[in-house]
């Protein structure tokens, strides 16, 4: 048979050639749905999923799942209130369009490209450790139990919202803050006067965005047992109580549809 | 400053002392002498990173099984999400398409972790739960991706295959494939991206990979392999975006 698209070999080639590629990956993986389908593992997972309906909502349970919901909604606005002091001083120390000696060799010249160095390796060593790293971390550091998601949320976070604080306040118009320092203002003054009024809806609809984030992340993180609903969902699986599992779930759709809710009200009203 | 403004800032002020204190939150008992000598001493002890041989070579194979999870996750993912994509983006009636969208949704919602904890019940533990996990939620993800690139993509070369006589099949094949090819493609690169990064955490509920690897020497208190693992980490994942930083200014220039 005579091909009648001109293209179709080089295209089995490439596919061909990708597949094998992906062997030694599937050999890595151990990848093998047989096992999916054991009869141990069809057993236990198929009680499992067939537990999953109808969801537990004894009173008991639900007002559990409701202290967790409380827990982890409280992780990530104190997670996030840390995470604001110590971001908010390192990114004032690192934009740029904040630094005096910018403007020309002074007095602080060289102490202020010092002190800026460590504050941006701060900044990046905070956000590039993934925050359930982090969490893991601080839960060996402190103890099982919100504490650890707290801190972990905070140091991850503050990486991040300085990061992006201070990006913000330098791709604002520079002029204000720069008047200000030229007529003898200091960085105080030149902040509040000269970047904050502009930046500030911004700053505000980023903050908020993030608190979401941190709500979502609140609740993974209590997988590696740093509380809220996270980890109250990992104690029901280990369990193998399906109906448990898929009410936290639901709950869990509930709190990310709430979070995003709130922060498109937020957003609005600071807008 | 309006009046609306000093409201919010009183709200969120009252929001964060109510969470502290909802916590029970003893900031002054985590900042005390003793507490931080604790924590002073804990990081002391991960220092220095374990750089022995063989240890250097398991985290290698460690990363190999990251790198394939990731890739395998992200192809399977790429296939079944264009098989839903076909129904969600309305080619075969709005019953299908409504299906279709209510699945992405749902294999969207579940988070990449709380699915590998579930696949490691069906799985048990190792790379293979992993997979799956990532499998589902990346499948989410790139079948929507893949749904509104389909309906973006322009009608006019399929409709004019089907109206010189070629067949729905043929017409899709050659009319509107070539055209959303490379967003595909792009699409799927750009998940496989952010799955590498997800792929190395995923383990410490047990899916394989380096997350598994750190959870567990984390637990048996070995703080110095531990920070060899985070390093790992850290170079992996500086290493991925320098190379898709490279990949698309190649590609865009």
């Amino acid at each position: 048979m005579r091909l009648r698209d001109p293209a179709a070999l080089p295209r089995a080639g490439l596919t061909l050639l990708f597949l094998l590629l992906l062997v030694p990956a599937f050999n890595l993986t151990e990848f093998n749905p047989a096992l999916l389908f054991e009869q141990r593992s069809r057993e236990t997972m198929g009680k499992f999923i067939a537990s999953f309906f109808p969801p537990a909502l004894s009173p008991e349970f639900l007002a559990l799942v409701m202290r967790s919901t409380l827990e982890t909604l409280a992780i990530a606005t104190a997670g996030m209130a840390i995470a604001l002091v110590i971001a908010c001083p390192l990114c004032l120390i690192v934009a740029r369009n904040l630094s005096i000696s910018r403007i020309g060799p002074g007095p602080g010249y060289l102490a202020g490209r010092i002190i800026r160095l460590p504050a941006r390796f701060l900044l990046v060593f905070f956000r590039s450790i993934p925050e359930i790293v982090w969490a893991l971390l601080f839960v060996r550091a402190v103890g099982l139990g919100p504490a650890a998601g707290v801190l972990a949320i905070g140091v991850a976070y503050s990486g991040m919202l300085g990061k992006v604080y201070s990006e913000i306040l330098e791709s604002n118009d520079p002029r204000p803050a720069a008047a200000l320092f030229e007529t003898g203002g200091g960085r105080i003054q030149a902040f509040f006067y000269g970047t904050w009024p502009v930046a500030l809806p911004e700053l505000v609809s980023y903050s908020v965005y993030r608190w979401e984030c941190a709500v979502r992340a609140s609740v993974i993180m209590g997988f590696v047992g740093a509380g809220g609903l996270g980890q109250q969902m990992e104690l029901s699986m280990r369990m193998l109580n399906g109906g448990e599992v898929s009410t936290i779930l639901i709950v869990f759709l509930l709190l990310v549809m709430l979070a995003d809710g709130v922060s498109a009200v937020l957003r609005r009203v600071t807008a | 400053m309006r009046g609306a403004h000093w409201c919010v800032v009183g709200v969120l002020l009252g929001a964060t002392w109510a969470s502290f204190a909802y916590l029970a939150l003893d900031l002054s008992q985590l900042a005390s002498a003793a507490a931080l000598r604790q924590m002073g001493l804990y990081v002391v002890s991960f220092f220095p990173p374990d750089l022995s041989r063989e240890f250097v070579a398991r985290i290698g194979v460690s990363t190999l099984e990251t790198l394939a999870i990731s890739a395998t996750s992200t192809a399977l993912a790429a296939v079944l999400g264009l098989l839903l994509a076909l129904p969600a983006a309305g080619r075969f009636g709005p019953l299908a398409r409504t299906a279709a969208r209510l699945l992405l949704n749902f294999l969207r919602s579940i988070p990449e972790l709380v699915w590998a904890a579930l696949m490691v019940i069906a799985a048990g533990l190792g790379p293979f739960a992993g997979t799956l996990a990532l499998t589902w939620h990346t499948a989410g993800v790139i079948g929507r991706l893949f749904a509104e690139t389909l309906e973006n993509a322009p009608a006019e070369p399929a409709r004019a295959l089907q109206l010189t006589g070629s067949g729905p099949s043929p017409a899709f094949l050659y009319g509107t494939m070539p055209n959303v090819v490379p967003q595909l493609v792009a699409y799927s690169l750009y998940r496989w991206e952010i799955n590498i990064r997800m792929a190395a955490i995923l383990g410490v509920v047990g899916a394989g990979g380096l997350g598994q690897m750190l959870y567990v020497s984390l637990s048996l208190f070995q703080q110095p392999q531990a920070l060899t693992i985070i390093i790992a980490m850290l170079l992996l994942v500086v290493l991925v975006d320098g190379a898709s930083a490279w990949l698309r200014r190649r590609l865009a220039g």
